[in-house]
């Protein structure tokens, strides 16, 4: 690892003071960062710690919304007694996260700004049509994603928490790669007075909406309405643990999953 | 800022200081600069769990923290569990019932059997335990032992 200054600022306002010098990048958990720094695949020339900007840590409901701060750990929201009752199913995600080692320590924010694109919590900002409040905006969870480890982040932009709206039903089924415990294929599944939305992670370069599935399933939400609904397999991934066929396979396949869980 | 600065922290209830850079790992800190070389280093890459320590009570792997951010924490390594010459009820009981073979992961392996116990109770299945085993990874072995172990290791933890 390349060395680098290193800075715990104890307020948002700080870090993003401290950001704008140099080639500065925030660590949140560090659970991908400190790993890719280790391989030398990105060198920066000071490391900005969000870890004592207790402001955007925590969890709380406010009104039809579950708001989660960017840098709770997944542990945290997995256990929240809160998250279990009015959205179970982003407490599911957050509990097949990595490992436990790695749920004490990653946060959602760290894993929404780092974008892997077969994280699991992109799948419920598009799953669920949540809101992503930064320092500077509010960003919309349907352009929040823009590829391969890509956001909508400006530089120096800090994520402080996200709003997610409270649907009827909703479930997150995901199929993993059995090494990395990350998404060969994730899907994100919620109904709500505005409709269905079905998100899938793991199997394209970015997260993306299966909107042929949502049509499907707005018209009946049963995972018998899928039947002979197909994903082309043109713009999935292919690599050694699926090829884009296979991938093609399991979105249908873990959609259906999703749906039969979240009834 | 670039060159050594100065951490401060609490390791196994004693206060340590040390000069370290912005890059230095909390495992290279335990191990190099205070000696504590029961804190293994396996695989580097973040997922093997031999370098399991308990900072701030959560366990984690500190091969992917950094010192600096440990200013002011309370860590707990391997040597801090036992009680003097008595060691620790699931140190025990991976003693007893054999939950090694060459030993390098075991003090990743009981940390994070510490954090389980800590997280979901003295009464474990067999489930849970290799559930939460996850981030620890062990080639000898094939876990039978070690999953014995951490449930005989949480149920002595109850009467300890």
């Amino acid at each position: 690892m390349y060395d680098f200054d290193y800075y715990k600022p104890a307020s948002v306002a700080e870090a993003a003071r401290l950001l704008a010098a140099g080639d500065s990048k925030l660590l949140a958990g560090g659970m991908s960062l400190i790993p890719s720094l280790k391989m030398r695949l990105n060198r920066y020339s000071a490391l900005v710690d969000l870890g004592a900007v207790l402001d955007i840590k925590g969890i709380r409901r406010d009104g039809n919304f579950l708001v989660i701060g960017a840098m709770t750990p997944h542990a945290v929201v997995a256990a929240s007694a809160e998250v279990r009752k009015i959205l179970p199913a982003i407490a599911s995600l957050a509990e097949g996260i990595g490992d436990p080692l790695v749920r004490n320590r990653g946060t959602m924010g760290g894993s929404m700004a780092n974008a892997d694109p077969a994280a699991d919590y992109p799948s419920a900002i598009l799953g669920l049509g949540a809101t992503v409040v930064t320092h500077l905006r509010q960003i919309a969870g349907d352009d929040f994603f823009k590829g391969v480890f890509e956001t909508a982040l400006q530089a120096g932009e800090i994520i402080k928490e996200v709003h997610f709206p409270i649907p009827q039903k909703a479930a997150y089924t995901k199929y993993r790669q059995p090494a990395s415990r990350f998404a060969l294929v994730g899907v994100f599944v919620s109904k709500s007075a505005d409709g269905v939305r079905v998100a899938v992670t793991g199997a394209a370069p970015s997260v993306f909406r299966f909107t042929a599935a949502e049509a499907a399933l707005a018209k009946r939400f049963d995972p018998a309405a899928l039947d002979g609904i197909t994903i082309k397999p043109d713009d999935l991934n292919s690599d050694i643990h699926a090829s884009a066929e296979y991938r093609a396979h399991c979105v249908v396949e873990i959609t259906r999953r999703a749906v039969l869980a979240a009834q | 800022m670039s060159g050594t600065h100065k951490v401060s922290m609490t390791v196994n209830g004693k206060t340590v200081t040390g000069n370290v850079e912005g890059r230095t790992l909390l495992v290279q800190f335990l191990r190099e600069h205070l000696q504590l070389t029961g804190t293994h280093v396996g695989c580097d890459t973040s997922q093997c769990g031999c370098c399991t320590v308990h900072l701030n009570g959560n366990g984690v792997k500190s091969c992917a923290v950094l010192a600096l951010a440990c200013e002011d924490a309370n860590v707990v390594t391997i040597e801090g569990l036992a009680n003097g010459d008595k060691l620790h009820p699931m140190q025990e009981a991976f003693r007893e019932h054999h939950g090694l073979q060459c030993g390098y992961c075991t003090p990743g392996m009981i940390m994070s059997a510490v954090d389980m116990v800590n997280r979901n109770g003295f009464e474990l299945d067999e489930k849970t335990v290799r559930k939460h085993l996850e981030g620890n990874i062990c080639r000898c072995t094939g876990y039978h032992n070690i999953v014995l172990a951490v449930q005989a290791g949480a149920a002595a933890m109850k009467n300890s």
